[in-house]
Order: structure tokens, then C-alpha cells, then sequence
């Protein structure tokens, strides 16, 4: 059945030695990657399990990571969506018990985050033309990608789009109620400008996302026809260009939005004031 | 002998470009089983090169537009050499043969309307070249691949087997045909790449559709097939070539850096707005328009800009004129003296269009200087030259059929001539090759359903002998250094301009040379064991040993025709007889091959049609017609 | 303005071989393959060696250099440092011929699986497409079928087995291509996922990477297809829709 020849004997890949004759450091993305995750996880269940210097009562500023905060033991004006968890429950469940799980979910199935893992975590390869180091590698049909469970999970992507762009919306109420001031009324400080730079970005992330692209006019056969979702599906896919870079932007801001909040309401050091 | 792979076959279809795949797609429809050879993998011909567009006369940008329209450019571009009837059908089927590879899934760039949009091109009265960005050939050529493609599936879906009717041999090579007792055509003969073994194809009817010439020069834009293999293998098998004095250079190839000289630039450059200066900042072109084109082409730059967007009250820019004239000009600019850092002249589009235009039309070209050159053109211009590109002349043909004049021979595309007269147009190769690339489908397919053929072994055993020659001497010529010196003694003898005594040396050079590829030699690879009877699997050296034969014959060719016409036309420029002669456009020259040795003869061509005739104003036909050809009615 | 560089070039065939260090002349401007064939016309006759165009166009003479997939005359000299040891190796993925020249077949093989476009009942010449509609796919069709993106792609780059069930990136971009044709009537989602093995793609963008017609592959056309394999099969609620009757899912076209 072959279409090059008539006749052609059976042949072998070339038998070459090396793993890889790559000469480049192909190794420091992976690296760089399992680093920085791994240090963002440590960071991230840590403070989400603290119950602790979550809130600024004085300006209203709330952690995402405990946003919408729904337990019976967050204070009253960082609960605008309700308490209706119970408090005294084990220290590993977080406030945000609502929220945090789909966020999760939103970035492990990600189609940026799956390659970023795949290399760096799972070495599946680790860099191009670089072999498979996964454990099953060698069994035959060790590999079978995202085709059975759990991995066939990734396929659900969408839905968790669908809850983190409701998170977003969350996420933005609590940048809203950021502008309060020392007397109670409007006011402006680094920290308020700090939750607004972080939803922004988190904007940027969401909407930026392949699912996204794909619900918003991906899907369609012929663009000519739905000018508004082909305008909405351009715009999108701008953004999705750089959906990677909005991905690593935002672990920042979220780690760094956090570690704001958590050393004013810590008392470590004063909110900056613009305004109020 | 006994051993060698023998295959049956309706149609043997040599060469897997575009006039090749659209031959064979024809005969396969007409139900023939058909093989296409190919030299390179599937897909990858000389085809993919082509740039610019596919000229038909769809009338989609300009309502004006019609057949008669572009076989007026046709013949004009040619110099009224071509062969009439080739140009009147070319003309009147090329918007089917586009339209039919869009039902093939093709995806030509749209106009607003949602029609197939057509873009400007030097010669072409109107905006005429359907396109894909820069990559029209590409398109093309995966298109017809994909059509093959889906034949295979209705046959697997009726036969189980992809290959029951038709059937791609890649990176196979034919060094023979192989003609029975009667003097038919019975088959063909080659070599299969990969294992190096011999295979037979029997069949009645061959289509040869393998291209062009241009690995015979040393700057071409040409890629290695083009070896002249058609045009050699059907002067073997005793049919002739016609105006193979022909040959066009573009004007526009990469001078630099040396590595890559000669390949194209696409002429879109121009026809999108680009002009050609010189290393004074001149458009020079305004200094170049020949008279029987003085009242089509602007004389001031206002003009000439003001084309672009109004082209029904501006004359069209010089830039555009056809191919031999511009190619002329910018060799009369180098050796004036006016020429770039690297010998050639500037093509800018940077001053032109906006750096985003350029990227979105010219894609591939952006790319092509950026990789290659690293230079920008949406900041700098380009350096270009002439580059050998296309030979008009080839097998002589039956305009209807494709026949050549060996019963069971056809030929197709590039390597059939006639069509193009003494130049062709950019944008009319795309659709010659599907034009007739069909109709040699189609007359192969007919002729086969009333042979039947057997190949004599004697035959066989003459092409295994020949093609293992140079195999066998133990000391010799190294292919690749006479190669260099063919390429060296075309490209400065038998160039763009060409003088007696030239021609005459180079004639005398070609018949050293043919001395040295009969005394060429290739050694075995180190290691390798190679079977009685077959040739050495994947051996380069051996395979260009092969294909010298060839170039050999074809340059003899081209350099004695080039000496016999004493006139200068289209892609034959004489210093010594810089003017284009009446009494000659009526005469083609004719090569053919007797015991191994070039014969060349005058043939005169047959008056055009009445009915053509009268589509051009009687002061046009003065330029080119003797005062007998002028239409009768009109003299008095 | 020349000097004479090192290079490493692997010999054999049938499997069987190894890397040949070569000393030879390297002039301004030159990529690889000029390299490579000024090693065929002086010390090597008989190193085999696929290529045609020479400007990038045709996608004959991929190679692996310095354990990069990279087209041999598309890479410049000028990328290496003139005391390095510039290594040309075949594609690994593919069976090796001789020297650089690799049998592709495989490719050609699952080519022939996907079934044609379709246009249904439109004539030639009756077609109306947008440019907006037809841009999508037209970034595919600037493929030039080099199978760089094959050969790198690990799912058999380092699984042979997966070799059968996998048609790689290029042949799984053709799926979207068609796909995102306008005036395409087939429905190829289901058999882009049971045949042409979507799902083994872990999308980690090797593919890309090595385009060298910069053809954003992974996010362009692979991603949205597994959207679209998504919709099709996948997707809780058009599940739910199907069996109460709201949503219609058609039949898909079988393999070819």
C-alpha cells in the first residue's frame, strides 16, 4: 500500500544514539516552569487555608483567593454573596469553597496550562524533538494522550470557563468596593489600584481563552453571515494570542494581589492613599 | 532480464506538476487506468513555485473582460508566434478549468461579491489572474493532489484498493520511451529512486507533462527536475521540438546572497504597485517601451500611478510590460553601469504600500527575502536580475489533442511548445497546464481505448544497458563538474542576449561536452551492495548522470535554433539582429533527432483563422504581419 | 569571508549507520543545504539527499540539524557560530532510506483516510464564498508539506504503535481546514477523534514551533477542532439535548 515505491524493503528509523543532538538550553523552559508552579501551589494552598489576613476592613479590600468569602467566619461586609458555610469546618476547606475549586479547574484544564504541565510536570516531552520521559513511556500504547480518563476530563474545559468568567464578575464587584474610603465613603489607595490591575488582567485571561474563542464564533462555518460574533470572535482571538502570557501574568498579580492584601490586613505595613 | 518489474497500464503519465495531475485526473475519469510518474515525492513539483496566479478570462473584476480579450494578450505577448489555435482554446477554457478546481475544494482569494478575485499582471489588459496571496501554485498543485486523493477513495470505496485506477509512483525517474515493431508508442522505462531498481510501464499512450528546461543555466529559477527530460525523452523516441530558441528569463530573481540566485520574485511585486529602479533612483522603465507598445503603456509616472486605482483613463505602468522586454531593460541597466551593489537593479514596494499591505498580498515574498536574504521589504528594496524561467519551445503538439507526432505520445504544460509563442505571459502557465493538461488526458485516453501494445525485450534491454553506463566505468567524468560547466557555457553563450559568434562557441563547446557525459562515471556508495541488473538505491550522483543526457540534448537544441533565427522576438534577442522580422514570424524552427545528432528545420506556420484575424485593428497586425498574411478585405 | 566549517552528517541506511564528520568550505549567505551539496559535488557523490526548490516552497528536504527539525535550506549558516559543529541527522520519526533522505509514506498513507472535500450540489463557477469565510482555511493551505510537524510531534515520534491510530498534526489540521471550508458539507468531527486520534494530541505545541511556514497549527486548528470534537461528543448538555430530542447531532462522515 505504500505510495512511494513498488517494492520497497521494510525499513528502520535511523539508529541514532543520543536522546537529542539539540545544542540549545531546551531544558529552562521546563525547568523555569516546574519551578515556578510549584512554588506558585505551595504559595496559593497555603495562604487559601490561613483564615486568616484575608480582608481590609478599613478599605474594603478583599484576597480573590477568598472571594466570595462564604463561610459563617468571614466578616460581614466581605460576605456581600452570603455566609452559608458553616465555620469550624477542617482547616484544609477555604472560605472561597465556592470559587477556588472551578478557578482550579479552569487553569488545569486550560489549553495553555495542559501544555505548560504536559512539558514541564509530566515530560511528555519536555521540549521538542526531545523523548517522552513520562513512566509509561515504554509499555506499548503507554501514551495515550487525553483519549481515556481522567485526562478525557480536559474536554470540559468550557464549562469551566462558563463559572470563571462568573468568578471574574465576583472578582470585579470586590475591585468595585475596593474605592472606600477611611470615612466610609469613596477612596482611592495602591491597594484598590492593585485589585483592579489583578481583575483586568483576570479579564484578559478569561476572555482570552480557546473555549471562549471557539463559543463566541469559532464554531461557525461561515463568518459572512453573523457579522457581530465574527467582530466579537477577531477580537477574541487578539487576545488569544496571547492567552499563555495573560496565564503566567496573572499567577503574579493573584500571588501578589494576595501578599498586598495579606500584609496590610497583617498591619505589616499601611495601604498607600491616593484618595480618602 | 527476466526480473524486471513489468506494470500495465492505459495511460502512463509522466511528470506530477500541475499539467501532469490534471492529465491524469482526466483519463482516470475517462475510467483508463492510469499511473503518474513522478520524480520527486507527490506534490512537490516545480509547480508549487508559481506565484502569481492562474490568467482566465472570468471577468470578475473587470465585466470587460472576455476570451477574445486575453487571446489578443496572448498572441501579443507572444509575438504572433504562438500557435493560434492553442491560444483561442487556452483562452476560452481556462475560466472552467478554475472554476472546476474550486469544486475541488480550491480557495481562491474573493472579491466582495464572493467571486474568485483577480489580480493585475504584466501584459493582461485586465485584472485577470485568479490567486492565493503569493502561492498560487501551491494551491494549484494541492488541489489537483487532493482530487487524485479522492478518486483513490471512490475506487477503494468500489474496489477496496486505492490504487486500482490510478496510481502515484513517487520519486520514480523514466529514461526511455520504448516504442514497438510499428513504431507506436508501447511504454516506458525508469528507475525507481528509493531502491534503484528498473521498472517497465507497458501502456499505449504516454502524456509527458515534465516541465521545463532551466537546470541547463546556471541562474534559474528552476528546481532540479527541470532537466529537460520530456523534451528529450520524446526527440529519443523520434517526435520534434519546436522555438526551442525561446527561452524566457524574469526579470525579477534574487541576486543575492550567491546561494540563492535566480530564484523568483513573483511579477505580483510589480503588478501590485513595486517598481524597478536603478542605482541612480530612476524608473527607467519609461526609457524602455518598444514601439508596437507606445500607445498601451503610460510615459509619465502620474500616469503610470494613477493606473492602480483608475485603469480606464491611465495607461498601464512599464513596469508591466511583458517579461522580455523588462528582463532586456534591467540587462541594459547592469551594463550601463546602473545597476545595485550585487549587479542587479531595486524592485521597491517598501516606498509603495504600507508594511501591512505588503505582508497580507505579498506573504510568501516577505518571507522568502526575510529567511533567505534578511531583508525586509516593507523597509528596503529588493535586489533583482534575470533568471532563467520558463522555455516556450517544446514537444510539437496537436493543439486539440496534445498529440505529439509519435503515435501514443502526448505532451502537456510546459514541455509541449506552441502555446506561448516566442514569450509567454505571467499567469498564463497555470492555465495552460490545466487547459491542456485535460485535453492530453483526454486524446491519451481516447487513443488508448483502441490500442493494444506489447513492449519487445529488445527494448528493455538497450534502456538497462544505457542506464547503468556510467554505473559500470571504472574512472571517468564527475557528473557534478560537468553539470557546472553545461550550466557555465549556456548561461554566458546562449544567455538572454545572444550573438553569432557566441552561439557559434557554444555549439562547439556542447559538442565537447557531449564527449564528457558519455565518459561520465559514478562510483558505488561505500558499503552499499547493489544487485545484477538495478541500479545503486538513492544515488544522486548517478541520477544526475542520467539526467546530463538530457540537459545535453536539449541545450543543442536550444543553442542551434537560437543560431538559424536571425531575428530578435520575445525570448530570443540577437545583438546582431536586433529587429524583429515579419518573414520569420511565420516560420517555426524544428528540432529533431536523427542517429543521435540535433537535425534542425524550417517549418512554416499555418495562417491564423480568419475569424481570429479580424479581432485585431489592421494597424496592429502591420507590426507583426508580411503585407501577404494581412486579412484580404482590408488591403483593398 | 568563507572558512571551513565542521559538520557531522549521518550516513547509512536500512536503519544502520553513523554520524561522518566532514570539514568543507561554507561561503557568505549559504544555508545547509548548500553545504550539503558542496559535500555532494567534491567528497561524497553518493549522499543522498531530498530537495527540490531550494527557497522554501516545497517542503522536500526537512532534516534534523543540531537536533532541530528544520528545513536544510531554510537555515542559514549564518545561525551557527563559525567553530561549531553544525550535526544534519534524517527525521527520526521516519523510516530512514538512505542518509538524509527518510520514507514518508506514512503521511501519504493517512492522507488518503480523509474523506474529500464536499461541496454538495454546487455547480463550478456557482460558488460564493467571502474572504472572511475562506481565510481560515487558507492559513492551512499554506502547508507545504515538509512533515516537519509529524516527525516532531512525540505522540509517534515516541510511540511507533501510535503510529496507526495517529494521523499527526498535519493530517488532523486537514480535518480543520475542511472543517472551516465554507462550502464543505461533511461532518468529519466524530472520525477526527476515533480515527484520526485527536485526543492523543496533549497540544504542547511542538507542531508549531517547527512550522516553517509559521502556520499556527496547535492554536488555530487543532485546538478549535477539539472545541468542535467537543460539541460533538463530548459536551454534557448537547448529550442531554440529543436524548430528550432538542438537539439534532446528524450523522458523521465515515473514514474514506
Amino acid at each position: 500500500m505504500t505510495q512511494t515505491t513498488v517494492d520497497a524493503p521494510a525499513k528502520d528509523r535511523a539508529r541514532i544514539p543520543a536522546r537529542t543532538l539539540r545544542t540549545d538550553r531546551w531544558w529552562s523552559y521546563p525547568l523555569t516552569t516546574f519551578i515556578v508552579f510549584t512554588a506558585w501551589v505551595v504559595y496559593a494552598t497555603v495562604r487559601s487555608m490561613m483564615g486568616s489576613s484575608f480582608w481590609v476592613e478599613k478599605y474594603h479590600y478583599l484576597t480573590p483567593f477568598y472571594s466570595p468569602c462564604v463561610s459563617k467566619a468571614c466578616p460581614a461586609d466581605a460576605a456581600d454573596f452570603g455566609r452559608f458555610v458553616p465555620d469550624h469546618l477542617p482547616f484544609f476547606i477555604p472560605y472561597a469553597l465556592i470559587s477556588l475549586p472551578f478557578l482550579l479547574g479552569f487553569r488545569l484544564t486550560c489549553y495553555y496550562y495542559r501544555k505548560a504541565y504536559y512539558r514541564s510536570f509530566w515530560l511528555t516531552p519536555s521540549a521538542c524533538a526531545v523523548p517522552d520521559k513520562s513512566p509509561v513511556r515504554k509499555t506499548p500504547g503507554g501514551y495515550s494522550g487525553e483519549t481515556r480518563f481522567p485526562l478525557i476530563l480536559q474536554n470540559v474545559h468550557r464549562y469551566f470557563w462558563a463559572i470563571a468568567a462568573l468568578i471574574s464578575i465576583v472578582n470585579t464587584w470586590d475591585a468595585i468596593n475596593a474605592f472606600h474610603g477611611k470615612d466610609g465613603g469613596f477612596g482611592i489607595g495602591l491597594g484598590t489600584i492593585i485589585l483592579w490591575v489583578n481583575v483586568i488582567l483576570l479579564w484578559g485571561y478569561t476572555l482570552s481563552c480557546h473555549s471562549c474563542r471557539h463559543v463566541m464564533g469559532g464554531r461557525l462555518k461561515n463568518f459572512s453571515k453573523h457579522p457581530v460574533r465574527y467582530w466579537l470572535w477577531t477580537q477574541i482571538s487578539r487576545l488569544n494570542a496571547r492567552h499563555g502570557q495573560f496565564a503566567l501574568i496573572t499567577l503574579g498579580t493573584l500571588a501578589l494581589t494576595d501578599a498586598y492584601v495579606a500584609l496590610v490586613a497583617h498591619g505589616s505595613f499601611s495601604d498607600l492613599r491616593i484618595f480618602n | 532480464m527476466t526480473d524486471i518489474e513489468r506494470l500495465q497500464y492505459d495511460v502512463v503519465v509522466i511528470g506530477a506538476g500541475g499539467a501532469g495531475l490534471r492529465a491524469a485526473i482526466e483519463a482516470r475519469l475517462q475510467g483508463k487506468k492510469t499511473a503518474i510518474i513522478s520524480k520527486s515525492l507527490f506534490g512537490k513539483a516545480h509547480t508549487v513555485m508559481a506565484e502569481g496566479g492562474a490568467a482566465a478570462a472570468m471577468g470578475n473584476a473587470n465585466p470587460n473582460d472576455n476570451w477574445q480579450v486575453h487571446f489578443r494578450d496572448t498572441m501579443r505577448g507572444g509575438k504572433f508566434l504562438n500557435s493560434w489555435r492553442m491560444a483561442e482554446l487556452h483562452a476560452k477554457e481556462a475560466p472552467d478549468r478554475i472554476w472546476e478546481l474550486e469544486a475541488w475544494g480550491a480557495l481562491f482569494d474573493r472579491t466582495k461579491e464572493g467571486k474568485i478575485s483577480q489580480r493585475n499582471f504584466g501584459g493582461h489588459e485586465y485584472p485577470r489572474l485568479a490567486h492565493v496571496g503569493d502561492r498560487t501554485g501551491l494551491e494549484l498543485i494541492r488541489t489537483c493532489q487532493q482530487k487524485i486523493v479522492a478518486l483513490q477513495q471512490d475506487d477503494h470505496a468500489e474496489f477496496g484498493d486505492y490504487e486500482a485506477r490510478l496510481k502515484v509512483f513517487a520519486e520514480t525517474t523514466i529514461t526511455r520511451l520504448l516504442k514497438d515493431e510499428q513504431g507506436r508508442i508501447c511504454g516506458a522505462f525508469g528507475y525507481i529512486r528509493e531502491t534503484g531498481k528498473f521498472v517497465v510501464f507497458e501502456a499505449p499512450a504516454v502524456v509527458l507533462a515534465t516541465g521545463g528546461i532551466g537546470k541547463s543555466f546556471k541562474v534559474t529559477s528552476n528546481s532540479w527536475e527541470y532537466t529537460g527530460d520530456g523534451h528529450a525523452l520524446a526527440l529519443l523516441a523520434g517526435a520534434s521540438l519546436i522555438n526551442m530558441e525561446f527561452v524566457q528569463f524574469h526579470p525579477t530573481g534574487m541576486v543575492w546572497p550567491p546561494s540563492v540566485k535566480g530564484i523568483l520574485v513573483t511579477e505580483s511585486v510589480r503588478g501590485d504597485g513595486g517598481v524597478l529602479k536603478n542605482s541612480e533612483g530612476k524608473r527607467f522603465m519609461f526609457d524602455y517601451i518598444p514601439d508596437v507598445f507606445k500607445d498601451k503603456y503610460a510615459t509619465s509616472e502620474e500616469e503610470a500611478d494613477g493606473w492602480y486605482d483608475d485603469p480606464d483613463n491611465n495607461r498601464r505602468p512599464p513596469e508591466l510590460l511583458p517579461r522580455d522586454e523588462v528582463a532586456r531593460a534591467i540587462n541594459s541597466e547592469v551594463k550601463a553601469g546602473r545597476g545595485s551593489p550585487h549587479g542587479g537593479v531595486f524592485l521597491d514596494i517598501a516606498s509603495r504600500l504600507k508594511p501591512e499591505q505588503i505582508i497580507k498580498r505579498l506573504p510568501s515574498m516577505h518571507h522568502q527575502f526575510k529567511e533567505l536574504a534578511d531583508v525586509d521589504i516593507t523597509a528596503e528594496p529588493m535586489e533583482v536580475g534575470p533568471t532563467c524561467h520558463y522555455v516556450m519551445g517544446g514537444v510539437e503538439v496537436d493543439p486539440d489533442t496534445g498529440a505529439a507526432l509519435v503515435p501514443g505520445l502526448f505532451a502537456a504544460g510546459e514541455v509541449s511548445g506552441g502555446m506561448h509563442g516566442s514569450n509567454r505571459l505571467g499567469g498564463n502557465s497555470l492555465s495552460d497546464l490545466l487547459v491542456f493538461g485535460r485535453r492530453a488526458g483526454l486524446g491519451a485516453a481516447e487513443y488508448a481505448s483502441a490500442t493494444t501494445v506489447s513492449v519487445p525485450e529488445s527494448e528493455v534491454e538497450a534502456a538497462v544497458a544505457e542506464a547503468l553506463e556510467p554505473y559500470q566505468r571504472d574512472t571517468g567524468e564527475n557528473p557534478y563538474a560537468v553539470h557546472q560547466e553545461l550550466q557555465q557555457t549556456m548561461n554566458d553563450l546562449v544567455g538572454i542576449i545572444r550573438r553569432e559568434d557566441e552561439l557559434e562557441q557554444a555549439i562547439e563547446a556542447l559538442g565537447k561536452l557531449r564527449d564528457r557525459v558519455k565518459n561520465v562515471a559514478v562510483a558505488p556508495s561505500a558499503g552499499a551492495t547493489v544487485k545484477e541488473g538495478q541500479g545503486p538505491a538513492y544515488h544522486p550522483g548517478w541520477h544526475l548522470a542520467l539526467d546530463l543526457r538530457n540537459m545535453m540534448i536539449v541545450s543543442e537544441c536550444v543553442a542551434r535554433a537560437a543560431l538559424e533565427r536571425q531575428e530578435s522576438r520575445g525570448g530570443h534577442t540577437r545583438d546582431d539582429y536586433p529587429k524583429m522580422s515579419a518573414d520569420w514570424r511565420k516560420i517555426n524552427l524544428v528540432c529533431s533527432l536523427r542517429d543521435g545528432v540535433v537535425e534542425l528545420k524550417r517549418q512554416e506556420m499555418e495562417p491564423m483563422r480568419g475569424d481570429l484575424l479580424s479581432l485585431f485593428e489592421l494597424d496592429e497586425l502591420k507590426k507583426y504581419l508580411t503585407e501577404g498574411e494581412l486579412p484580404a478585405e482590408e488591403k483593398n | 569571508m568563507g572558512y571551513k566549517a565542521k559538520f557531522r552528517v549521518w550516513r547509512g541506511d536500512a536503519g544502520e549507520g553513523e554520524l561522518k564528520d566532514y570539514t568543507v568550505e561554507v561561503n557568505e549567505g549559504e544555508v545547509v543545504l548548500d553545504v550539503i551539496h558542496r559535500l555532494q559535488a567534491t567528497e561524497a557523490p553518493d549522499l543522498a539527499v531530498r530537495w527540490n526548490c531550494k527557497a522554501g516552497k516545497c517542503g522536500s528536504c526537512s532534516a534534523e540539524i543540531n537536533g532541530r527539525p528544520r528545513l536544510m535550506c531554510m537555515t542559514r549558516m549564518s545561525t551557527f557560530a563559525e567553530d561549531e559543529t553544525v550535526t544534519v541527522t534524517p527525521m527520526r520519526t521516519f523510516p530512514v532510506i538512505r542518509d538524509l533522505v527518510t520514507d514518508v509514506s506514512y503521511n501519504y498513507e493517512k492522507a488518503r483516510e480523509i474523506p474529500a472535500f464536499d461541496g454538495g450540489d454546487v455547480k463550478p463557477g456557482e460558488f460564493r464564498m467571502q474572504q472572511v469565510d475562506v481565510e481560515r482555511s487558507q492559513e492551512f493551505r499554506k502547508c507545504i508539506e515538509c512533515f516537519l510537524c509529524n516527525n516532531t510531534c512525540h505522540v509517534i515520534r515516541d510511540h511507533e504503535e501510535n503510529k496507526e491510530h495517529f494521523s499527526g498534526p498535519r493530517f488532523l489540521m486537514r480535518v480543520a481546514e475542511l472543517e472551516m471550508h465554507p462550502a464543505d458539507v461533511r461532518d468529519r468531527r466524530q472520525i477526527a477523534q476515533e480515527d484520526f486520534g485527536l485526543g492523543y494530541c496533549n497540544i504542547t505545541k511542538c507542531c508549531t514551533e517547527v512550522c516553517p511556514e509559521h502556520i499556527k497549527i496547535t492554536d488555530n486548528a487543532l485546538i478549535p477542532m477539539k472545541e468542535r470534537v467537543v460539541g460533538r461528543r463530548y459536551d454534557p448538555l448537547v448529550w442531554l439535548g440529543s436524548k430528550i430530542g432538542v438537539v439534532k447531532r446528524g450523522k458523521g462522515t465515515p473514514k474514506a
